[in-house]
């Protein structure tokens, strides 16, 4: 017999005396809240964002161009394809083991916990993109922060692959001292389109 | 390399008493796990449906635990058309040859890991070094722990029971990178260890990872991390080859929905984790791997009561609230799964045929601060209980069990052994018991024995 | 109400005194109490321990002995949770004995739960003058889910000062026969523990336990530290006239 069938055979011995209990989802009680009853979910993700010692900027939309030149500041920053028009500080840089920065989109954000979830489609980079590089700055457009996690999985499409990130790469395995910058981006910097 | 758990002599009580001799490691122990402890709770609090959510995650675990043939194969066939390869593993040995075979397919002899208790639990570093292949540990405490050719002491923290200098001193005797003045700051020895681990991800083609949860609907793979070692590992090899324990399957994916709530406020006491990676099947044209891995799990599905110990989703919160952990630390239980929930799973996986496994289930006070904060309601104390039945007992003791039931099971001769532990009251020493009592007696006084029994009172003074 | 009194067989034997309160204390309140002498054990020893067969049978003696009562109270949460939490497991639904615990196992209650869910009474009539500080235990806070009621009675004594005691939810250590298995751990625990009542400044340590207390109250008088432990009927018992 294979490992395979094996283990499905244990499997199917091992529960034959459970009683069954119908259909997935028949049976689960799902009393937890599917949406969150947020006032100002800007507010909220940014101050969230904030705890994570990330920094954060909110800004018009209409000023969001000359708001990544100032954050940008002269770094040599990975433009991933797919950016939108105008969000480009200057000429991108190839090669994101060389590069300051990456400047990236998102697919989506989390108010409640401060994450902003990439999905890596247009203007969002490949995962190396997103990860080599030291600096990461993150536009997050209002519409695209929701109130907590049930309705950002409910966003989101499994079939891509997928980074949710919460502040910069951290540690607490010292003595639980929280240390940012590992391996990670060691400065996330969030900038939110109003 | 890191040494095995397999074969540790020992038991329980008897490393536990070495333990809290430790004082270094009784300090380390207590900040850190209260620390952990309060962060937990915090969070924990900030959310008004948190024992909703636990109510749902244990009744997705259970539902899925009572299909998980059918979701095995679910996840198989998404995996493999998404461009995966799925192979099933019985136990360590079948697990370890598959990896090391892919690996070696590769023309490989390095192999980056991200930490994962499966491949912790098989001894696959052990095993892939048998095999000429190098396995690096990328996760700091592990690299802590690999570098001090250590044992892992917690689950989500494994170099706990390890402070600054001794982590210090440490990198400067095995990392032949380290500069030479490093200090003992934590974001010192973060530093050396991201410098130590840089080039070592630049150039590796391989990668080893367990995961945290898989789903069946998707074929998709979730690891939790912090550092950013998880994403390096995931993403920049060739090849990746992860190792998964079969209970760690989600039916859909709108389950992550709970368990992503769960795991970060439980394990680390964050909102969420810095880095979440998720990923179906071949990604960026990697060539990915998954291995299923039983070892166990189905005899501990088989019993009814000890398979609720398969509802884990390995986020320590037990160990953090546990006083006995608190005090022994994570080696006494000679097994890469600790604390609480290492107490009855240890003894399950592995059975309890040595002296240590035995002595697991007895690791406990049953004080149900583990059962409280599981954020799957795995009711530990009933699982300790009913292994402590089926676990060996010494002759001297089962002797001693009966005749105190013998006693206890009439009230005349309970009544009969009273009167006469009152007339011997004098005799009886306050400060050390004989034989199995003197345990008792080594740190605590016997409380006064009264010159009458409850019942006896009774009697002479209302029964009339 | 026919009320029966589970004295336990470590208050029977070793603190006989915290028997003789309640039946003071539930007289004083108007309840006729009644002791079946048939009485040993819950059998939570046992069971605790891994001696399944013996539990079972003390459990379902247990049953027969406290069958007909409209309620039985218990001085322990220890006790008390045992038959009410885990007799129903051990006694299996459709085994023999299983009716009976179904019919008794509900109607045993903790002393504290006795005197504030069924009688309805906060301030019994205590008079303590003395500074006490109070450990939940383990079985009381998380397997009854005692909550503050003990604290709610106690600030109706008169005269006493309740003092906080500092990680009061944590295990003393005690655990039953863990107490002798694993003794380091188990005494490194007391000791933190009576380090915590110390700290009170406290002169009385009380609980719903008295198992709980021979362990910490052990420590304590090892180090000759002077403070008394009392169960929580005995300071409920006490008047200004017996003293």
């Amino acid at each position: 017999m294979s490992a395979r069938e094996e283990i499905l055979a244990r499997i199917r011995t091992a529960v034959a005396g459970a009683r069954d209990d119908g259909p997935a989802d028949a049976g689960i009680p799902r009393g937890y809240r599917a949406v969150r009853q947020v006032d100002d979910l800007v507010e909220l993700f940014a101050e969230r964002v904030r705890d994570y010692r990330a920094i954060v900027h909110v800004v018009p939309e209409d000023d969001l161009t000359a708001a990544l030149a100032r954050v940008a500041g002269g770094r040599r920053l990975v433009l991933p394809e797919g950016l939108p028009g105008g969000w480009a500080p200057g000429p991108g840089h190839a090669d994101p083991y060389t590069a300051d920065g990456v400047l990236t989109a998102c697919a989506v954000a989390v108010a409640e916990t401060g994450t902003i979830v990439l999905d890596h489609g247009p203007g969002q980079g490949t995962r190396a993109e997103t990860l080599v590089p030291d600096h990461h700055v993150c536009v997050v457009r209002a519409a695209q922060i929701v109130g907590g996690v049930p309705e950002a999985v409910a966003r989101l499409d499994p079939s891509r692959p997928l980074t949710w990130i919460s502040g910069p790469s951290a540690t607490s395995d010292i003595e639980l001292n929280r240390v940012e910058g590992v391996h990670g981006p060691r400065t996330l910097e969030v900038v939110i389109a109003t | 390399m890191s040494a095995t758990f397999l074969g540790m002599p020992g038991n329980f009580p008897k490393n536990a008493a070495e333990a809290v001799q430790n004082s270094q490691l009784r300090f380390n122990l207590r900040k850190a796990t209260h620390t952990i402890r309060d962060k937990r709770a915090a969070v924990v609090g900030e959310l008004p449906d948190w024992q909703e959510l636990r109510a749902a995650g244990k009744a997705i675990k259970d539902h899925t635990l009572r299909h998980l043939d059918r979701y095995l194969l679910q996840l198989e066939e998404a995996v493999t058309r998404a461009g995966g390869t799925v192979h099933w593993a019985r136990d360590a040995a079948e697990a370890n040859r598959i990896v090391a075979d892919l690996v070696k397919a590769t023309g490989e002899t390095e192999v980056v890991k991200v930490k994962s208790m499966a491949t912790q639990e098989i001894g696959l570093n052990e095993a892939l070094a048998k095999e000429g292949v190098t396995a690096y540990e990328t996760d700091l405490a592990e690299l802590i722990v690999q570098l001090g050719d250590d044992f892992p002491s917690h689950i989500l923290v494994p170099a706990i029971h390890r402070n600054r200098s001794e982590i210090r001193e440490i990198f400067l005797r095995e990392m032949p990178d380290a500069p030479a003045g490093l200090s003992d700051d934590p974001a010192a020895l973060a530093e050396a260890a991201r410098l130590h681990l840089r080039e070592r991800f630049l150039r590796s083609k391989v990668a080893i990872s367990g995961a945290n949860f898989m789903i069946a609907e998707t074929g998709t793979l979730v690891v939790l991390e912090s550092e950013g070692n998880g994403r390096m590992c995931l993403t920049l090899p060739r090849t990746l080859i992860s190792v998964v324990g079969i209970e760690k399957l989600l039916p859909t994916w709108r389950d992550l929905e709970v368990f992503l709530q769960l795991l970060p406020r439980s394990s680390t006491g964050e909102r969420m984790n810095p880095y979440t990676s998720m990923w179906t099947g071949s990604v960026e044209g990697q060539d990915f791997h998954l291995v299923l891995l039983d070892n166990g799990r189905t005899g501990v599905l088989a019993d009814e009561v000890g398979r609720q110990a398969l509802r884990c989703i390995r986020c320590s919160a037990c160990l953090n609230v546990c006083p006995v952990y608190e005090r022994a630390g994570g080696h006494a239980y000679g097994s890469v799964y600790p604390g609480p929930i290492g107490a009855i799973l240890t003894p399950q996986l592995r059975g309890m045929s040595s002296d240590l496994d035995a002595s697991l289930p007895f690791a406990s006070s049953l004080c149900g601060a583990c059962y409280d904060v599981c954020p799957v309601a795995i009711d530990i104390p009933e699982v300790l209980v009913d292994l402590r039945a089926k676990a060996p007992h010494g002759a001297a003791e089962r002797a001693g069990m009966k005749a105190a039931g013998w006693v206890l099971n009439s009230e005349r001769r309970l009544g009969a052994a009273q009167r006469l532990a009152s007339r011997m009251r004098r005799f009886v020493p306050k400060r050390r018991l004989p034989g199995p009592l003197a345990a008792w007696t080594d740190t605590r006084d016997v409380p006064d024995i009264p010159e009458e029994s409850f019942r006896d009172w009774w009697e002479r003074n209302e029964r009339a | 109400m026919r009320v029966a009194l589970f004295v336990t067989c470590v208050n029977d034997t070793l603190f006989p005194g915290t028997g003789k309160a309640v039946v003071s204390l539930l007289r004083r309140l108007g309840c006729e109490v009644d002791f079946p002498a048939a009485q040993t054990c819950c059998g939570q020893m046992h069971v605790n321990t891994g001696y399944r067969e013996e539990g079972v049978r003390l459990a379902r003696r247990f049953t027969e002995v406290f069958a007909g009562y409209d309620a039985v109270v218990a001085p322990s949460g220890s006790c008390a949770a045992m038959v009410r939490e885990q007799y129903p497991k051990l006694v299996r639904p459709g085994s023999r004995g299983a009716a009976a615990v179904a019919e008794v196992a509900p109607k045993v209650y903790e002393l504290t739960e006795f005197l504030l869910d069924v009688l309805g009474v906060e301030d019994v009539g205590a008079y303590f003058p003395h500074r006490v500080t109070y450990h939940p235990t383990c079985h009381s806070l998380r397997g009854l889910r005692l909550g503050d009621r003990p604290a709610r009675l106690l600030s109706r004594v008169r005269g006493l000062e309740l003092v906080p005691l500092p990680g009061a939810e944590e295990c003393c250590g005690f655990g039953g026969t863990f107490a002798v298995k694993n003794p380091a751990v188990s005494a490194a625990m007391g000791a933190d523990k009576a380090r915590g009542v110390l700290d009170t400044g406290a002169e009385v340590l009380c609980a719903a336990d008295n198992s709980c207390l021979m362990h910490i109250g052990g420590t304590l008088n090892r180090q000759r530290s002077g403070v008394r432990i009392m169960h929580l009927a005995e300071i409920l018992a006490a008047t200004e006239e017996s003293r």
